[in-house]
């Protein structure tokens, strides 16, 4: 009987240079929840009580043991972590499974918003992006959902662009670490 | 020379580096300037038209003679300043515009044909022939004149951009800046204080002044240390601040490596900075103004304030006896520091008659006095003095020159704020923040807003602290102003001594005030004409040190007032910025993303070729042992499909998943067709127009249960389609319950494709597959292998196919499967090649036909726009206009003659007719060799062309000079009713 083994394209790949390192983050459940309209508020409800989460306000993460929940742009937000959506909440909102869609990375170390300030255009300075903040940008030429979190910055780049997102931000890494004094 | 007891440069240690062949030797801190001045080199180059010699004018980014070549091969840097780049072991600096030497430049020629090469020259001379123009008079000219050569290699540098933010931003490190920074900082604000030059003290590192009872290089060096102890401040050395942009935005170059010798491999030669900052405060200082007298261009000619800073900041003195002419009592610190170092001072000039004489310098003074002329081939030797009705000739290798300052107001004008002339200090100020074009939130400081005295720097970086913070919302701390200097001295403007000979304004451009006030004869009476007529201002330098005497020389030529002759405008950057760092990241692979597939691994491995579709990276084909052509392979995988089974990777078209009750009514908004009566289980082909009632995409949209629908595109048209349906949502359809997101690089699909498809999907879906069960545009949720999937019965070649998708992490093992299975089958893997060679025997329209400017009425679609339902588009796709039957409309052609060779973008002509526009019939958007019938086949565009099947047209390539008889015929090649699709 065949089986189909699970792959990404970075096969957990990981990169150090200077202080900063990479490293692509194991695939977890995403759900893609966006309200209907007028629904907002009773999605707000069931999520809180289903998932222990409500819906988030741009640009926060709400966290409950190990569920988190992300905004992701114009009424839009990530369910990250349940294996199954509440199916309740498909009265209020369109909930869909995108757990293949994104690659997840982590930057973590000293240099970590002195490599993103490459490819980020955001202020991404600790006193105005802490641990808990997400925001919807640019990385380079992609575009990436990037997330404070307390070890350093969780980055989402739709999958195919996976290689091009290691790569650029291995290149800021190691323009960083090359940098005199 | 090298001064002992004098200048900041490390003398333990010794740097070699060449120029222009020669080994010479400076110190850590020397700019190849000042190391140059320290091994008597007053020759560095020569002037762009006249190949003039030239030698080192000032001690900054504003030089305009000072250009040099720096580094070999292809990393070579042209037209780098001399007094910005450092010297370092290794460093390779060459002359430039001279030819065979430096010394013995041949086209120094030019020189004694000047009379013939003032301004506008060019225009008047090389009238005829006016072919000659762009082959012989341009080329020659351009080869004569000009500044450093262009290597045309690929560049080797690493260059990088970079974002920052901050609450302040402090531009330039002067003793205004300093402070500005040191009470920003002090009070918590977030401040980068950039410095363009490698140490931050502006001023303060020049001259022999005192603050706060220690000498100003001190007070500097103390002030940086407690900066660079605050966590909050960030100096930014060798960071030049290019341009003021909207939103409180900044652009700023540092040069990161460029002053080491051994830097890391990977580690930038520069950096673009974009800085976002909340307010800003401009301490950039003040430019010294030379002053425009006969052959005041000679090697040895200096700003006054460029000697003293080589004598205090690096140790070097430009010669052994040394003249001054100025009109400023600040510039006759040059004489006094000179004279105090023990160098001879050959006399003070000064065209103040009431000015009294400079104290404790034993030199002849002459006060209403002018230099009006000077000579020396390679070098100054003398000048001549015109001072009380006599005109004397005095020895002197150095002319130390001032006449007057000018603020560094440029950054306050770059939203096209124009300066504001002050009459008492002779100067431009920047524009009073609130004036029209005025750059919001950027605050002047120090001697960018007119303060010339040391104190009143400091007393005035305080000042814009304090306004700064105030904006910010934070309390300014309490800090002394140090005591400092705070006279800064009388003064008048000079801008010229007239007199015989060419007296220079523009170094770099070659332009005199001749050339200017020929411009203001000839009818260029405006700033801005005279700036085009002569080239003032428009070299690299941008005229730093010449905008304002050459401005001063028009208002008197044209008789008017400074005022009213105005500025020409000032634009970013501030400083020369090298393409290479603009282009920063987009080398190489930098140039693009890349979308990989999740079979792309598998397909490089089987050396496929990729071709890219937009971002992603597509196997074009498959090659098998023995194929020699690309030909053979798609021949080969065409003939799998339509005999076997082949697969193909259509992971790349886009998938946008849709929830909610009102996806129906909102499919039946963007389709031209009816969706909402799409049941579950079943797939529909729909178009969707643009607004001007176009085609913009076509695809399927399945409905795999109740609430799930599934709208494919095509892989061009993915990120446009999505933007419509956001645009569609928003603006005309807020209130419908639906919802919907790009899952396109969530599954992984495949095609399966070819009679064999039903026997090798039997093998891989658990539970088996029946054909019969399973119609033509069915779909469902399948397990394939264990995985939860997805089937849809879809087929873009024609034969009985499927799609099958997977989520994207299982991708790679179901295509290893499908590969295997598929040659178990007789089959196998397809590419791009074959793809389009299937879809186009079948007339299947890609966005080669969906190229913009066609309708569904063009291809043959009209019956797809519904007329009992309103959709996007359909307003405008009913226009007369856009369903006249002459319209050029899709069709098939193919060859008269079997080998005929059909070509896309090829236009058709009537037999006999000339091969002219107005005769154009229609043109080929796909063509290909059809390998299923033997000869070429292409679809096309012609007029009126559903009505004149049979008809032969003669197809004309005009670019591969081809030309083929064709015959006019449908669209579908193959299998017109669809049969086997429906197999």
């Amino acid at each position: 009987m065949p089986t189909l083994p699970p792959e990404t394209l970075l096969a957990g790949r990981t990169a150090r240079h200077g202080t900063a390192e990479l490293s692509e983050l194991p695939l977890v459940p995403l759900w893609w929840i966006a309200p209907f309209p007028g629904r907002e508020a009773a999605l707000s409800r069931a999520l809180a009580a289903a998932h222990g989460v409500p819906f988030p306000a741009p640009g926060e993460t709400v966290r409950s043991g190990d569920t988190e929940i992300r905004w992701a742009g114009r009424a839009q937000a990530l369910l990250i972590g349940p294996a199954a959506a509440d199916p309740g909440l498909a009265e209020h909102a369109a909930v869909t499974d995108v757990s293949d869609v994104y690659a997840r990375l982590v930057l973590t170390g000293p240099d970590t918003a002195c490599v993103l300030a490459r490819l980020v255009p955001l202020d991404l300075r600790p006193a105005r992006f802490p641990a808990g903040r997400t925001a919807r940008t640019l990385l380079g030429h992609m575009t990436a959902q990037v997330t404070a979190t307390p070890e350093g910055v969780e980055l989402l780049v739709m999958r195919s662009f996976a290689r091009t997102a290691f790569h650029e931000i291995e290149t800021a890494m190691r323009g960083v670490a090359a940098r005199p004094g | 020379m090298r001064l002992s007891g004098y200048g900041r440069v490390d003398r333990t240690q010794s740097v070699p580096f060449r120029f222009d062949g020669r080994m010479l030797t400076g110190h850590p801190g020397d700019t190849l300037a000042s190391a140059l001045i320290a091994n008597g080199v007053r020759l560095v180059g020569r002037s762009f038209k006249y190949h003039r010699p030239r030698g080192i004018l000032t001690a900054g980014s504003e030089e305009p003679n000072a250009l040099v070549e720096i580094g070999e091969g292809a990393g070579r840097v042209p037209n780098v300043r001399a007094t910005v780049q450092e010297v370092h072991e290794g460093l390779v600096a060459h002359s430039q515009n001279r030819w065979p030497s430096l010394e013995r430049d041949l086209l120094a020629v030019n020189d004694l044909a000047a009379p013939f090469l003032g301004a506008g020259f060019y225009y008047k001379t090389f009238m005829w022939p006016a072919a000659f123009w762009e082959r012989v008079y341009e080329p020659a000219i351009r080869r004569a004149a000009g500044l450093g050569s262009f290597t045309r290699e690929a560049d080797p540098h690493r260059h990088e951009k970079a974002f920052a933010s901050c609450d302040l931003l402090v531009i330039g490190a002067g003793a205004a800046g300093l402070m500005a920074a040191l009470a920003a900082g002090e009070a918590g604000a977030d401040v980068i204080l950039a410095e363009e030059g490698a140490e931050p003290g502006g001023r303060l590192l020049a001259e022999a002044e005192e603050v706060g009872g220690r000498p100003a290089q001190d007070w500097a060096a103390a002030t940086l240390a407690r900066l660079g102890a605050m966590p909050n401040v960030r100096v930014m050395p060798r960071t030049a601040v290019t341009g003021a942009h909207d939103g409180g935005t900044y652009g700023a170059l540092e040069r990161v490596s460029e002053h080491l010798a051994h830097p890391a491999p990977e580690c930038p030669r520069d950096c673009f900075w974009r800085i976002d900052a909340r307010v800003a405060v401009l301490a950039a200082g003040a430019l010294e103004r030379p002053v425009a007298f006969p052959d005041n261009d000679r090697p040895g000619v200096m700003m006054a304030s460029a000697v003293r800073a080589y004598l205090h900041r690096w140790g070097v003195v430009p010669g052994a006896r040394i003249a001054l002419f100025a009109a400023g009592d600040d510039a006759r610190r040059t004489a006094r520091d000179l004279a105090a170092a023990g160098v001879q001072i050959a006399a003070v000039i000064d065209p103040r008659a009431d000015a009294p004489a400079p104290e404790g310098i034993d030199a002849p003074y002459f006060a209403g006095g002018q230099v009006v002329g000077t000579s020396g081939r390679q070098g100054l030797t003398a000048i001549r003095v015109r001072a009380g009705g006599r005109v004397r000739r005095i020895a002197a290798d150095v002319l130390a020159m001032s006449g007057g300052w000018s603020p560094t107001v440029h950054l306050a004008c770059h939203m096209g704020g124009r300066p504001v002339w002050d009459e008492a200090l002779g100067a431009f100020l920047p524009p009073r923040e609130g004036a029209r074009g005025a750059v919001p939130g950027l605050i002047p400081a120090g001697a960018a807003a007119g303060v010339f005295d040391t104190a009143g720097c400091l007393a005035s970086g305080l000042a814009a602290a304090g306004e700064a913070l105030s904006r910010l919302g934070l309390r300014a701390p309490r800090i002394e102003v140090p005591e400092a200097e705070d006279d800064p001295g009388r003064s008048v403007p000079l801008f010229r001594v007239s007199g015989k000979g060419r007296a220079w304004l523009d170094f770099q451009n070659d332009v005199t005030v001749k050339d200017v006030e020929l411009s203001a004869r000839e009818g260029f009476v405006s700033v801005e004409h005279m700036k085009r007529y002569t080239t003032q201002g428009m070299a690299p330098d941008q005229g730093k040190t010449s905008n304002v005497v050459a401005l001063a020389v028009l208002a008197e030529a044209t008789g008017q007032t400074i005022p009213e002759t105005g500025t020409t405008t000032f634009r970013p950057p501030y400083v020369p910025v090298p393409l290479g760092t603009i282009a920063a990241g987009a080398q190489g692979k930098g140039f693009a993303p890349e979308r990989f597939t999740t079979s792309h691994d598998a397909s490089a491995a089987r050396g496929a070729p990729m071709i890219e579709a937009g971002l992603w990276y597509r196997p074009s084909y498959f090659p098998a042992r023995g194929e020699t052509t690309w030909r053979e392979a798609c021949a080969r995988e065409v003939a799998m499909v339509r005999e076997a089974v082949g697969v193909a990777d259509v992971s790349t078209l886009g998938k946008i998943e849709f929830r909610g009750p009102d996806t129906g009514a909102f499919l039946d908004l963007v389709y031209t067709s009816r969706f909402s009566t799409l049941k579950p289980g079943r797939a529909r082909y729909g178009i969707m127009l643009r607004e001007d009632g176009h085609v913009m995409d076509d695809g399927t949209t399945a409905r795999l249960s109740d609430d799930i629908w599934v709208m494919t595109t095509t892989t061009a048209a993915a990120g446009q389609v999505m933007a419509h349906l956001e645009m569609v949502q928003q603006c005309h359809a807020p209130g419908m319950a639906t919802r919907f997101t790009s899952t396109t690089d969530g599954w992984a699909q495949f095609a399966v494709a070819g009679p064999r498809a039903p026997d090798l999907l039997a093998q891989v879906l658990d539970g088996g597959h029946d054909a019969g069960s399973f119609p033509f545009m069915a779909c469902a949720a399948v397990t394939v292998a264990g995985v939860a999937g997805r089937l849809f019965r879809i087929s873009f070649s024609g034969e009985h196919a499927y799609e099958i998708a997977v989520p994207a992490r299982h991708g790679a093992a179901l295509w290893r499967l499908l590969c295997a299975y598929a040659e178990g089958l007789g089959g196998g893997p397809y590419g791009m090649e074959a793809l389009n060679v299937l879809r186009i025997e079948k007339g299947f329209p890609t966005h080669a036909e969906l190229h913009g400017r066609t309708t569904a009425f063009d291809l043959g679609l009209q019956n797809m726009l519904s007329p009992r339902k309103d959709f996007i588009g359909k307003a405008a796709a009913t226009r007369p206009g856009l369903l006249d039957p002459g319209r050029e409309r899709l069709v098939g052609l193919r060859p008269v003659d079997k080998a005929g060779r059909l070509l896309a973008g090829a236009h058709l002509f009537k037999r006999g007719a000339k091969a002219i526009r107005v005769n154009d019939q229609g043109y080929l958007t796909s063509a290909c060799h059809s390998p299923t019938l033997g000869h070429d086949i292409a679809l096309g565009f012609v007029s009126a062309g559903p009505e004149r099947m049979g008809e032969r047209l003669s197809m004309v390539d005009h670019l591969r000079g081809v030309t083929t008889e064709v015959e006019i015929c449908s669209p579908v090649f193959l299998d017109p009713d669809g049969a086997r699709a429906r197999s």
